[in-house]
């Protein structure tokens, strides 16, 4: 932060983005007692460290980044994080392919079904959450990232400090992992039953086929 | 402006999250537009994930309350 920004400004963008900080450390630290000890020492720390921001105009992934550092560097020793899935981001997930939209679209039903638009009707929010809370730390800080805070790539690549092929590589398996476990948790909550034709999951048609 | 290339389904899924993100280069974000104008079924697939990512989007959303705003006001007025 610039040395010019006081503590009104630093607690006016605090304000604005506690709700965002909470949703995040909600997701990291899956419960919300821890989520509220990560947000309020995040919040510490980036007062503490505010001379490190030096454009005020990036105070979100600025904060952000102190947030998830907090998670994944002080707050490991919590029986809600798992510490043996740290590194697994350079191993092989299964289930880092998979594509919960291929085992639930029938094309051809095209016409007067739509199975996979069925199915999100019926996903909750808690399953949504509970298969979040499910990804590996690594994964989940990159979903959490992406399609909870909404950043680009590149910002995320600056929280988490990796690269941007990472970054890529880790929230397409990430997603993977995610769907694969929406998938499961649906069938066993008899939500729906995978089809059984498997190999028609994309077709190429010229614009004079559409009607 | 150059003709967009062609692709066909499987270049088009390897890029559709990229393309939804809005992560791809300019030409590489027509060429997957292009594709899902013409192909149905990866259209279907670009719905389906958009919806999804709706959903996960949704799941982050969190109240702070009174109590937390609370505790986060007098941690900051210390300071």
């Amino acid at each position: 932060m610039s040395a010019s920004m006081d503590r009104g400004v630093f607690e006016e963008q605090v304000t604005g983005l506690l709700d965002e900080l909470l949703g995040a450390a909600l997701r990291l630290a899956k419960n919300r007692h821890d989520a509220e000890d990560v947000v309020a020492e995040a919040v510490t720390k980036a007062w503490e460290n505010r001379n490190s921001l030096k454009d005020p105009e990036r105070f979100r992934p600025w904060i952000f980044r102190i947030l998830t550092n907090t998670f994944l560097t002080d707050c490991r020793k919590t029986s809600a994080r798992p510490t043996a899935d740290v590194r697994l981001d350079d191993a092989a997930e299964p289930g880092g392919s998979f594509s919960l939209f291929e085992e639930i679209h029938q094309p051809f039903l095209l016409w007067w079904s739509n199975p996979e638009q069925e199915f999100l009707n019926k996903v909750l929010r808690e399953d949504v959450e509970r298969a979040v809370d499910a990804l590996p730390e690594a994964f989940r800080a990159v979903v959490v990232l992406a399609d909870l805070e909404g950043f680009s790539y590149q910002e995320i690549a600056g929280i988490l400090d990796v690269p941007i092929g990472t970054v890529r590589s880790r929230l397409a398996r990430a997603r993977g992992v995610l769907q694969k476990a929406l998938w499961e948790h649906a069938k066993e909550a008899g939500l729906t039953t995978s089809r059984t034709n498997t190999n028609e999951a994309c077709h190429e048609t010229s614009q004079d086929d559409r009607v | 402006m150059k003709p967009v290339k062609t692709i066909g389904c499987e270049e088009a899924l390897t890029h559709l999250l990229e393309y939804l993100d809005r992560e791809l280069g300019a030409v590489k974000h027509r060429e997957v537009e292009r594709h899902l104008d013409i192909c149905r079924s990866c259209f279907s697939r670009g719905e389906f994930e958009q919806r999804l990512k709706a959903k996960l989007r949704e799941a982050g959303r969190e109240t702070a309350g009174e109590s937390f705003g609370e505790r986060i006001k007098l941690l900051l007025r210390g300071f």
